[in-house]
């Protein structure tokens, strides 16, 4: 740990401290506040690194201040790195290998999910700026006119909502993307999408909640919303990526998903995937494909009369029924929110209710979605840790330790709960002799959905954490130590 | 070319007998037959109440949504298809109730939609509260010893907002009133016809009778000028919106449509979406 010298600084026992005077340091280079560059450059030199790498940042940066502010941040850099290798603090166990000769990109998942939303041919965009959403409308704004897309800044996010589906029905693949306070003011809306079969897409950065609770903080405590939100009951579907590479295919998957079973689609990202940047892979286009569902080509319904009734909600073995974009000729149909026939009309009729009703159920009934649930690790694990988003790395990082150790560990990530994958789980966690269900709520969403769908384990507990800040490795690892 | 039957169905409306709406619809389809549209090029989107009904009863796509937000479903659905005729509809409480926010913000945005208010200063389908365009004192289910709120003057907010059309009808004058739907169809932007539509059933107040007595139509002025906005708004403020005609029209306006950068003719719902990978690469080198 390097930490300034100036309030000093104590650390745990195993912990080995390196005071360095860094705002002395700063001062003496020009100001206090370059004190970030000072320990820039302690770092360095305990990961090996050698200072010139910095140079270009710093010219790029700073020469819009003059050459003056470009040396003092150089030289700040620079007597760090001294500063550090004269405590002894380059240690090789921490020095950095060469980085593989692969192409690789920077960006938080925010990005991802923008790049994904524009590789799978979103064009319609309406949302309200949220924290921690709103690049994701901020990238589209810049990258639409490329292709021809629009991003509305709505009112609200009901009008948000209810604008993408209207594009949705219109033909676009639309979407929008919020938090938790706008996720609570859609609800409605998801509803009518499910009961209209309009296929829209809603990305969820979690934050920690509830009311405006802590707005810039990390929290996974929507997972309940996004299943049971909506009064009524629809056929839903949602998806959670775990990583940025993810966050990308993740929006492909989603719009193909709900075209293909014409539902509402949520994606829950939580804060630190949603905006952290990290090094990513580089990105591919065809790890996105295009797939969208059920729609009747206009050349087949070009002759009927103008009479004519599409039958939008025709009956079906899959519950699946053929669209149709406004627009068409011989396409003519009604869509309501209100209980419907087959062609759109009004009917609340006892029998045609239970008709509808379970057409639409039928949709997701028995489905898993394939890749729910991942696991890696051990077989017959002394622990089997269950985690859900960004938790993904420091779990790893925390079994990882555990084998080191000695110990059977099996890492079980979700990366969709509705339809709730109950064989993948049941699957995942059958062999373990303990499974520990980690997530940043109070209440244990994840770990009560498992016992609510059915997933059984004799021995299940939790590690909680819902002070606004992500796991770290270590408290996994403590955790989990401590329960063998 | 589509004539008037082509645009209605065999769809009963479930309307008491003698509601305005009935009126309201027939309008709709004379106008749509006379701009010479024909019904699979017309989406009527609708919000919830006894007049969000009206997009079941007219042939063409329709979609009755949730209640107050019939703008903004009617806005996504036109930048999905620039092309089609987009009409949104439904009532006072739906639009400058529950649905305001909304309202408000499509006459900023100026999308080149239609809005029918059908305005019956009542909640009709939920039997009989007071609406936000029910007079003060008016005594409603909710309002049993008298409104004690004022009224929304909808031309008044709508001018307020800076909208590019504003039109008002009576279901009482229909030829007047498929003139305006006409007119408003036709003009590039946002287009508000409000109509004052009785409710037969729960306002025994604002009777077809009480509205001839009280309207004021501005077809009857000759010297009107509907380009002039000061003029229109000194007109709503002295009827206290009680007048029906043409009472502004921007000649000038551009569509939000016509604004959007890279934003094509072709209607986004039949292009190709799939992205050119080259596009694909140059836009990952942004973040390398
Ligand atoms: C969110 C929501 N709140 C309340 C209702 C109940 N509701 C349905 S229609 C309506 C008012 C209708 O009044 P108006 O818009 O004036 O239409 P009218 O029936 O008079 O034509 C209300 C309150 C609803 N459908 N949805
Ligand atoms: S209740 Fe009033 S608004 Fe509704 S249909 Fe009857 S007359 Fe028309
Ligand atoms: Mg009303």
């Amino acid at each position: 740990m390097i930490a300034d010298a100036k309030f000093n600084p104590t650390a745990p026992e195993h912990v080995r401290l390196f005071p360095v005077p860094l705002t002395q340091i700063a001062e003496a280079c020009g100001s206090a506040i370059m004190k970030n560059m000072v320990s820039l450059g302690a770092s360095a030199c305990v990961l090996g690194l050698p200072v010139d790498i910095f140079t270009e940042v710093v010219v790029e940066r700073f020469s819009r201040k003059g050459q003056k502010v470009v040396e003092q941040n150089m030289q700040a850099i620079e007597r760090g790195y001294a500063y550090m290798r004269d405590l002894g603090g380059a240690l090789p166990e921490f020095a950095l290998k060469p980085a593989e000769p692969r192409r690789h990109l920077f960006m938080m998942g925010n990005d991802a999910i923008a790049l994904g939303a524009l590789a799978a041919g979103a064009r319609v965009m309406p949302a309200y700026p949220i924290t921690p959403a709103s690049d994701i409308m901020e990238s589209l704004i810049r990258r639409f006119p490329e292709v021809g897309g629009v991003v509305v800044q709505t009112e609200d996010e009901i009008a948000a909502l209810t604008m993408a589906i209207g594009a949705a029905y219109g033909g676009a693949r639309a979407f929008t993307a919020t938090s938790g306070p706008g996720l609570s003011l859609m609800m409605e809306a998801i509803g009518l999408a499910g009961m209209t079969e309009t296929p829209v897409v809603i990305v969820d950065t979690q934050r920690g909640g509830p009311s405006t609770g802590l707005p810039t903080k990390q929290e996974q405590s929507d997972l309940l919303a996004a299943l049971f939100g909506n009064h009524g009951e629809i056929p839903k579907i949602v998806l959670n990526p775990a990583t940025t590479e993810e966050c990308f295919t993740v929006m492909g998957k989603a719009f193909n998903l709900a075209e293909y079973y014409q539902c509402p689609v949520i994606v829950m990202t939580d804060l630190a995937l949603s905006l952290s940047k990290q090094t990513t892979d580089w990105l591919r286009l065809e790890d996105i494909e295009i797939d969208r569902g059920l729609v009747v080509a206009p050349e087949e319904l070009a002759d009927l009369p103008v009479h004519h009734e599409f039958k939008r909600y025709a009956i079906t073995e899959s519950g699946i029924s053929p669209r149709v974009f406004p627009g068409v000729k011989g396409g003519l149909h009604h869509v309501t929110g209100v209980e419907h026939m087959e062609t759109g009309r009004p009917n609340e009729t006892p029998a045609n209710r239970a008709k509808m009703m379970e057409k639409r159920m039928r949709k997701l009934r028995g489905v898993e979605l394939p890749g729910s649930v991942v696991r890696t690790g051990d077989a017959q694990p002394d622990v089997a840790i269950v985690g859900i988003g960004s938790s993904i790395g420091p779990i790893a990082e925390a079994a990882a330790r555990l084998r080191q150790q000695g110990y059977r560990a099996a890492h079980v990530h979700v990366h969709a709960l509705l339809p709730f994958p109950v064989r993948q789980l049941q699957e995942a966690i059958a062999d373990a002799k303990q499974v520990v269900v980690v997530e940043n709520n109070a209440t244990g969403q994840l770990r009560h959905l498992m016992s609510f769908f059915g997933v059984e384990h004799p021995r299940v507990s939790s590690l909680l954490k819902f002070d606004g800040t992500p796991f770290l490795p270590v408290e996994i690892y403590n955790h989990c130590k401590g329960m063998m | 070319m589509a004539t008037v039957k082509d645009f209605r169905n065999d769809v009963r409306p479930n309307w008491c007998p003698g509601c305005g709406d009935f009126s309201v619809q027939a309008s709709i389809q004379r106008a749509l037959a006379a701009l010479g549209k024909e019904p699979h090029e017309v989406a009527i989107v609708s919000g919830i109440g006894c007049s969000g009904r009206i997009s079941g009863y007219i042939n063409a796509y329709g979609f009755h949504g949730v209640h107050g937000r019939a703008l903004s479903t009617a806005q996504g659905l036109k930048l999905a298809n620039r092309n089609l005729t987009v009409i949104a509809a439904g009532g006072d409480g739906d639009g400058f109730g529950i649905g305001l926010n909304h309202f408000m913000h499509a006459v900023r945005r100026n999308m080149d939609i239609t809005y029918i208010v059908m305005d019956n200063q009542i909640y009709g389908l939920t039997k009989g509260q007071h609406s936000p365009t029910s007079a003060h004192g008016f005594k409603a289910k909710t309002t049993p010893s008298g409104n004690i709120e004022n009224a929304i003057v909808p031309a008044q907010v709508a001018l307020a907002a800076g909208i590019t059309f504003l039109a008002q009808g009576f279901s009482s004058d229909v030829n007047q009133l498929v003139r305006l739907i006409q007119e408003a169809i036709q003009h590039r932007g946002f287009a508000l016809v409000n109509v004052f539509s009785p409710c037969v059933t729960y306002n025994k107040i604002n009777t077809y009778d009480w509205y001839k007595e009280h309207i004021r139509n501005l077809d009857e002025i000759p010297d009107y000028d509907p380009t002039d906005r000061a003029a229109a708004m000194k007109m709503v403020v002295e009827t206290h919106g009680l007048c029906t005609g043409l009472i502004y029209k921007d000649e000038h306006s551009v569509p939000y449509e016509d604004q959007i950068p890279g934003y094509r003719e072709e209607p986004i719902a039949f292009s190709d979406i799939h992205m050119d990978p080259a596009l694909f690469e140059k836009t990952l080198r942004a973040y390398a």
